[in-house]
């Protein structure tokens, strides 16, 4: 792959505090136009390695680019390129919202008539309408975070970073910043970084996703691909007892390809689903002192990914996506 | 997001971004911290009216005492202790906190502007705030009687002087709002006022000050800010009397100036 086409790169990046490695040697590339997903749990290293690449922190060790540049050595080049919505909508409460646009206008080097011309474009897109003169203090959360990003894309970045954008959005802002984020690939071929807790998120939006947890990338591919490694199909049962002696007993099936057990848990990566429930549910009435309570029969996910490679849920905000997935296609049943 | 008035148009050509240069940068953060003024008027009503209340009080409790150990013109006496009243100790460092705590200070780090600017544009603005105090303060000199030795070009040089003690002296809430990121911290900033401003000769000349207090107000630098404006009141343009208060601005402002730079490094470090 050529230099131009990878417009993020980090070969080995570390960042220590003091003994904690928050970022422990992180290696990724992401091809210019894409969306990466970058996927953990709070306090798996997402934000330090977002930070890192924006030049807000320097890499312990490795090396980095953002747009050809090197974050430590040429972070100026780095700033001039990328866009950044950190977690937290940062904005000042005292300014309007046209203020804001225009200040940061002029902070990347463009006249008047380029900041109002493109003060104009984005009124578009954050579309807040005439509350883009009213002081920030008078705006809810969700209209704050369209306002940050468009501050973040003043400047026409060639790499756009979202540190959590929907953390803490309603689902139907939620579902705005989705159609915003692809709307910005695909019209503008923008290459998108973002990082997020929601396995859904990663899942609706991001073309390629890495899987990050204690610092450590952890997993790497497409959404389809992640999953592939899963299985075709995954069976979650829950029983009382000892689930370890029925995930013995369930590791002989031949249509089993893998078993997790998480408390009284068991997730099956089968080859066949519908063809699997029978055996195992027969297979699981011949283990002494242990009851079915639950059986259910799902396609694989993200999380079910996340399980595989760290032992771990990631967390489970699923009622919450679910949510934004109906607000963002009304028309779907739920 | 309404996808019907939503679209985004592209711009035609990548748009032209390049750093925008030191004294653009520094004007942009002037411009948006002295805007920001008039829109929190409870941060400024303060520093108004406090150097007003103490000129009229000290005037109506003191002058008739002053006049009685030689002073001539307690009015005159008093002008430059309001002066300093006014000037010492406002700064944007509350709204530099604000900054650091809504991330809107992380937000400027990532564009490529100029880190001397994102501090030394607050210190602008500063320095047009309190210049800006200086004239109430004076025109109440004015009304009650008090005249300028040195003409006009005194009143600009006693204003200019004033400002540039104010500026001297923001370091300190800068250091501090920027070590600490603490808005409690910042507002106990303003006890480094008090030893200055009364430990040295607000009420009384210094000839009349007497024992630890004669020996303080020596080391004191406002004594030598307050020596200088009181010379451009009442003597005229002497530059034996106008060198000590600069260079007590230049000493305070080397100190205060290297303490806030210092933190500020320590602030946008990246390691």
């Amino acid at each position: 792959m050529s230099q131009s086409q990878i417009a993020i790169s980090a070969e080995g990046v570390e960042r220590r505090f003091g003994d904690l490695r928050a970022v422990d040697g992180v290696s990724l590339e992401v091809k210019t136009g894409e969306i990466y997903g970058f996927l953990g749990p709070n306090g798996a290293g997402k934000s330090t390695l977002t930070r890192i690449l924006c030049t807000l922190l320097t890499p312990s060790a490795g090396r980095a680019t953002v747009a050809g540049y090197d974050v430590a050595a040429q972070p100026g080049e780095v700033r001039l390129r990328a866009g950044v919505a950190l977690q937290e909508a940062a904005l000042d409460d005292k300014q309007t919202g046209s203020e804001m646009l225009a200040l940061q206008g002029r902070f990347y080097g463009l006249t008047a008539k380029a900041t109002k011309a493109r003060v104009d474009q984005l009124t578009k897109l954050v579309d807040i309408g005439s509350a883009l003169d009213r002081r920030i203090g008078t705006y809810s959360g969700g209209m704050k975070r369209r306002l940050d990003l468009a501050l973040a894309l003043v400047h026409d970045p060639e790499v756009l970073f979202l540190d959590e954008p929907t953390t803490g959005l309603d689902p139907v802002s939620r579902a705005k910043v989705w159609q915003e984020v692809r709307r910005l690939n695909q019209e503008l071929g923008m290459t998108v970084f973002l990082t997020t807790q929601y396995l859904e998120e990663a899942d609706e939006l991001a073309d390629r996703v890495g899987i990050i947890n204690k610092g450590k990338l952890v997993a790497e591919g497409t959404p389809a691909q992640l999953k592939r490694t899963i299985g075709t199909d995954v069976v979650i049962v829950t029983v009382t007892g000892d689930a370890t002696d029925a995930a013995r007993a369930l590791e002989t099936l031949e249509l089993v390809e893998r078993v997790e057990v998480n408390g009284p848990t068991l997730t099956l990566s089968v080859s066949d689903g519908p063809s699997a429930i029978s055996p195992i549910a027969v297979a699981l009435a011949q283990v002494p002192d242990t009851q079915v309570i639950e059986l259910s029969l799902r396609r694989p996910s993200l999380d079910d990914v996340f399980l595989s490679v760290t032992g771990e849920h990631i967390t489970d905000p699923s009622a919450f996506m679910a949510s934004a997935s109906a607000a963002q296609n009304p028309q779907e049943p739920q | 997001m309404n996808s019907s008035t939503s679209t985004i148009t592209p711009p035609a050509t990548r748009i032209e971004t390049k750093s925008a240069g030191f004294l653009r940068d520094l004007s942009s953060v002037s411009y948006r911290a002295l805007r920001a003024i008039p829109r929190d008027p409870a941060a400024v009503i303060p520093a108004l009216i406090i150097p007003l209340f103490f000129f009229v009080v000290n005037i109506g409790a003191l002058e008739s005492v002053a006049e009685g150990i030689g002073v001539a013109d307690f009015r005159a006496f008093q002008l430059p202790v309001a002066i300093v009243f006014a000037v010492t100790g406002v700064s944007r460092a509350s709204d530099l906190v604000t900054d650091i705590s809504s991330g809107y200070f992380d937000r400027l780090l990532l564009t490529p502007m100029s880190r001397t600017a994102l501090l030394l544009g607050l210190m602008v603005a500063d320095l047009v705030l309190v210049m800006a105090l200086c004239v109430p303060v004076l025109i109440l000199g004015f009304f009650v009687g008090v005249e300028f030795a040195t003409g006009v070009s005194g009143v600009l040089a006693f204003v200019l002087i004033g400002g540039l003690w104010g500026l001297a002296f923001t370091g300190f809430p800068y250091a501090i709002a920027l070590r600490t990121g603490s808005p409690a911290a910042v507002n106990s900033s303003f006890l480094l006022f008090f030893p200055f401003a009364f430990l040295t000769t607000s009420f009384l000349p210094q000839e009349a000050l007497t024992g630890w207090l004669a020996t303080i107000a020596d080391y004191n630098p406002i004594t030598y800010l307050l020596a200088t404006l009181r010379s451009l009141l009442s003597e005229g343009w002497v530059w034996e009397d106008l060198w000590p208060g600069l260079l007590a601005i230049l000493i305070v402002g080397s100190v205060s100036f290297t303490m806030a730079f210092g933190a500020l490094r320590g602030r946008v470090s990246r390691g």
